[in-house]
């Protein structure tokens, strides 16, 4: 018997409902947000918060060192590296927002129909996610990126192609715990009340479980998506880009080591904020967890 | 049931995964737009090339045929021939092979040195600060692109520092350790996250047993009860989740060969997509598949020898 | 911890010599995110050697928790707050983990309720056995795998030298639970504190179970602690009785005064609730009304709510465990109404 049972049983007359916890009493979920919303905000707000165009060459100006001119120097094509960087972040951001939606669209629609159909419709779409999981995910990203040649069409299929594995898993398991239910309460009640409580236990569940999952998602896109723009398949210039910044900065990293650290370190940042939230989520999301 | 029939078991059923694999990495041909050869032949299409490589790849017969075609010469060893360097692709891959599979097994080692006492701290006393502070590191981890950390790796302790060689594979047993040390290491970052935090639940969850009251009650000394009673129940789901991500370890040997030059068959696909050598990427695509499908088997078989209740239950 | 209370048990249990195991005062807290919960309020117990002393009371009245801290294994969360456990003289609240670590196996054991969870899964049962006398007695593999297996048959376990290397997951209950038991005599301790042993266990292996305990201890004379919401099972063991509730120790003394003239109306109710203790083992029906609240319990006797005898005075102090007779005690202020009660339904007081 554990120290809280008897705690519990102790309190358990007075209170039918165990407690949970609020969403403001999580550092971890706070913190991220926090984090989140800056990054946002200066991305979103880039044209507020610098005068320079990120693709502006300044040939007169090139691999300067932190100023009040330019906040963070620039590049060796004189480019403003705090420009780059804000933009770049749109970009990256925005790739990897639509990179997440469009997995999360068609594995919700497999998962669904593997879930509800069941047979060997289910079994056909399960033997299609075993065979997609067994390939390491950047492998075939990057096959993929490579067959339908580069840019950002390129990642977003990719991305999807291979993304939607796991959402289809999630939704198809919400939906094989759902019909169990269904099944029961078929059996007692004989019939339409089960679809509203489907309704009521399904979609909450399957959502938050979705979305939590989206969270590390989109870092595990953000990582891949400058990973190929790092290696020129990515993001093509001229749009600035994380990745394409620290390949450049790379060939001057020992006189300037900023062009390369800086937007990694945002990268970093970034996919922190995103875990933070994703986690605090997850805790928040399943009581009893601690 | 024996652990023999459970391996046999387990490898009858991944033949259709490991089918599956051979006609993604087979289809992938197909992804291409317009003519496959024009395009991979890119400025060096001549009508001449084109129909040679039509004729190699036997793109201008059905799919169902080409397909047997594709997997007659698998079966036969035969993985194609390299469009840049016209040598068989089977044997740049074996030549390559031993020093991702060095990599790859060099970072799980590495890996584990860094996540077990890591998470052993943070769960000897959860809520402390010393776990906030094992929690948030691989949160940093998680979002760390493995490319980025491998230049910085080698600008700060090879170049600059002189620690380790700047890149290649090195000179025998030693030689190997030396110079795989940096991509090994980067390769472990992005892991551990992944590895510390299912280990520091599963020590946390096992920390909570009854058993291991038992264990204290018996008086159990410290040391013994953490490697007998915590650590070996501890292990087992963390396998598991070791096994579920290691397609993100195996993935992420790509980009760290490419930076520290690894002549491995991360590199090798690397250099064969700019060179566009399609052969090569898919034989090597195919090859990592399998790798994935093994690793998973290898994965489950020490999970069923490390927990004796799977045995049974099955 | 209260001189009149430590005074006067020194006089009352007129026992079979010094008492093994002296506990006084005992005060556990266990940290919740709703309070502070005061599992062990102030509990008092003596275990002489060679008897079985039972602790009865239902789930949350702080049984295991006293047990638990007598051993030191408390849940991370709970701690000693005041009190002392003396055995031989040497207070064990007082010890360091390393230091009891000594203690635990060769001097007291402890057998737990759920043997499926107590056991480690992955561990051959056998070397579990073998594992403390390795540790505590010096013995090597050999040795102590010898020990383990002599130890398995004597408490019942057939064909012990092959079900050493089970596991215990291919074991029954009742064998499980018979583990536990040659686990806990593995080093020979002077005495072994029982929690719930039985209560997971069908009702013939409880059976089994306890006569094995009762015959093992009998034969090595080591006391027992034994904890349960069962009357009928500590009946079955024990010479003398100790009534738990919301933490306080409430009625105390032999097992067939207990049983046939409880002086405290929680303790009648408990007996009413099994009423053919010599033949039928019927589940306790529960006491109308429900536990208090150990974080904020009732002001003045914590019994008094649940209470039909209750009067104004139950309502004001909390009524301390005080001496009616040689070795009987009692915590309320009224007990003769039991009596009373009972004489009016015919028994012959």
């Amino acid at each position: 018997m554990s120290a809280l049972s008897i705690a519990g049983a102790a309190e358990t007359a007075e209170r039918a409902r165990p407690r949970r916890a609020h969403w403001y009493r999580q550092p971890a979920l706070i913190a991220g947000l926090v984090l989140l919303a800056i990054i946002l905000f200066m991305v979103l707000a880039a044209p507020l918060l610098t005068s320079y165009n990120p693709d502006t060459q300044n040939l007169s100006a090139t691999l300067q060192g932190l100023s009040s001119r330019h906040l963070l120097g620039t590049d060796q094509e004189g480019r403003d590296t705090f420009t780059r960087l804000l933009y770049g972040g749109r970009t990256d951001l925005q790739v990897a927002f639509l990179a997440v939606l469009f997995p999360f669209i068609l594995g919700t629609v497999l998962g669904s129909v593997a879930g509800y159909f069941g047979g060997w419709v289910d079994i056909l779409i399960m033997r299609l996610v075993d065979i997609v999981v067994a390939f390491p995910f950047f492998v075939l990203i990057i096959a993929l990126v490579f067959v339908l040649g580069p840019g950002q069409r390129s990642i977003y299929v990719a991305i999807t192609l291979v993304g939607w594995v796991s959402y289809a898993r999630i939704i198809r398991g919400e939906i094989l715990v759902a019909k169990r239910q269904e099944y029961v309460l078929a059996a007692r009640s004989g019939g339409l009340s089960s679809l509203r409580i489907m309704g009521r236990h399904l979609l909450p569940n399957v959502i938050t479980q979705a979305i939590v999952y989206a969270m590390s998602d989109i870092v595990q896109d953000i990582l891949a998506i400058v990973t190929l723009s790092y290696l020129g398949l990515g993001i093509q210039p001229p749009t600035p880009d994380w990745g394409t910044m620290i390949s450049d900065g790379q060939n001057f990293l020992t006189t300037h080591w900023q062009l390369t650290t800086i937007p990694g370190i945002a990268v970093v940042i970034t996919g922190l904020a995103l875990s933070l939230v994703g986690d605090g989520l997850a805790d928040l999301l399943r009581p009893g967890q601690s | 049931m024996g652990r023999m029939t459970f391996v046999i078991r387990r490898l009858l059923l991944l033949i259709p995964t490991a089918l599956g694999v051979t006609i993604i990495a087979f289809f992938m041909i197909h992804l291409i737009p317009g003519d496959p050869a024009a395009t991979i032949l890119g400025i060096h299409a001549t009508p001449r090339a084109v129909a040679i490589l039509h004729h190699q790849w036997g793109l201008d017969r059905p799919l169902a045929s080409q397909y047997w075609l594709f997997m007659d010469r698998l079966v036969h060893g035969n993985l194609g021939q390299s469009l840049y360097y016209r040598v068989p692709v089977s044997g740049l891959v074996t030549s390559r092979l031993p020093a991702t599979i060095w990599l790859i097994a060099y970072a799980a080692v590495i890996a584990v040195v860094i996540s077990v006492p890591l998470a052993m701290i943070a769960a000897s006393r959860k809520d402390a600060v010393r776990d906030h502070v094992v929690r948030v590191i691989p949160l940093l981890g998680l979002g760390m692109p493995a490319f980025w950390l491998a230049i910085i790796l080698q600008s700060e302790l090879a170049v600059r520092l002189h620690l380790f060689p700047v890149t290649g594979y090195g000179q025998g047993p030693i030689g190997h350790l030396h110079s795989m040390f940096l991509p090994a290491l980067t390769v472990a970052v992005a892991l551990c996250p992944v590895v510390i935090r299912s280990l520091r639940a599963s020590m946390l969850n096992v920390l909570g047993a009854d058993f291991i009251t038992t264990a204290k009650a018996k008086g159990v000394p410290g040391s013994r009860l953490f490697i007998r009673h915590v650590l070996r129940n501890a292990v087992i789901p963390a396998v598991t989740v070791l096994g579920i991500n290691i397609g993100f370890l195996i993935g992420g040997t790509l980009i760290v060969e490419q930076v520290f030059s690894v002549p491995g068959i991360g590199s090798l696909m690397i250099n064969s997509i700019f060179q566009r050598d399609f052969p090569v990427v898919q034989a090597v695509a195919l090859v990592f598949g399998v790798m994935v499908v093994l690793v998973n088997l290898l994965t489950d078989m020490a999970y069923a020898s490390l927990d004796p209740r799977v045995r049974f239950d099955r | 911890m209260s001189e009149s209370t430590a005074a006067s048990s020194g006089q009352a249990w007129v026992a079979a010599g010094q008492p093994l195991l002296q506990v006084s005062d005992l005060r556990v807290q266990i940290a919740s995110r709703r309070g502070i919960v005061r599992a062990v309020d102030g509990v008092s117990l003596e275990v002489p050697a060679g008897e079985a002393v039972g602790l009865v009371g239902e789930s949350g009245s702080g049984k295991s928790m006293t047990l638990r801290a007598i051993l030191g294994v408390l849940p991370p969360e709970a701690s000693v707050v005041g009190g002392q456990v003396v055995l031989d003289g040497v207070d064990l609240t007082e010890l360091t983990n390393s230091q009891l670590n000594k203690i635990r196996g060769p001097r007291i054991a402890m057998i737990f309720q759920e043997p499926m969870s107590a056991l480690n899964p992955v561990m051959r049962v056998g070397n579990q056995i073998a594992e403390g006398p390795q540790v505590h007695l010096g013995m090597n593999r050999t040795q102590a795998a010898e020990r383990a297996i002599e130890l398995m048959r004597r408490v019942g376990i057939p064909d012990a030298e092959r079900r050493y290397r089970s596991f215990p997951h291919e074991f029954s209950g009742g064998m499980r639970q018979r583990v536990m038991i040659a686990i806990a005599l593995s080093c020979e301790p002077s005495m072994i504190l029982c929690d719930e042993p039985t209560t997971a266990l069908d009702v013939t292996i409880q059976d089994q179970i306890l006569r094995l305990l009762a015959r093992l201890c009998k034969e090595s004379g080591t006391s027992l602690v034994f904890v349960t919401h069962d009357l009928p099972v500590v009946a079955q063991i024990c010479h003398r009785l100790a009534v738990m509730y919301a933490g306080q120790i409430v009625e105390r003394g032999t097992v067939e005064e207990i049983l046939t003239k409880p002086c405290h109306p929680y303790t009648l109710g408990l007996v009413r609730s099994a009423p053919d203790v010599d033949h039928v083992r019927s589940a306790l029906v529960p006491i109308p009304g429900s536990p208090p609240s150990l974080i904020d319990p009732p002001t003045g006797c914590r019994f008094h709510p649940r209470c039909k005898f209750a009067e104004e005075d139950c309502t004001v102090t909390d009524p301390p465990l005080r001496f009616i007779d040689a070795g009987r005690a009692t915590a309320c202020l009224h007990f003769e109404r039991c009596l009373d009660e009972l004489r009016t339904e015919g028994a012959d007081l």
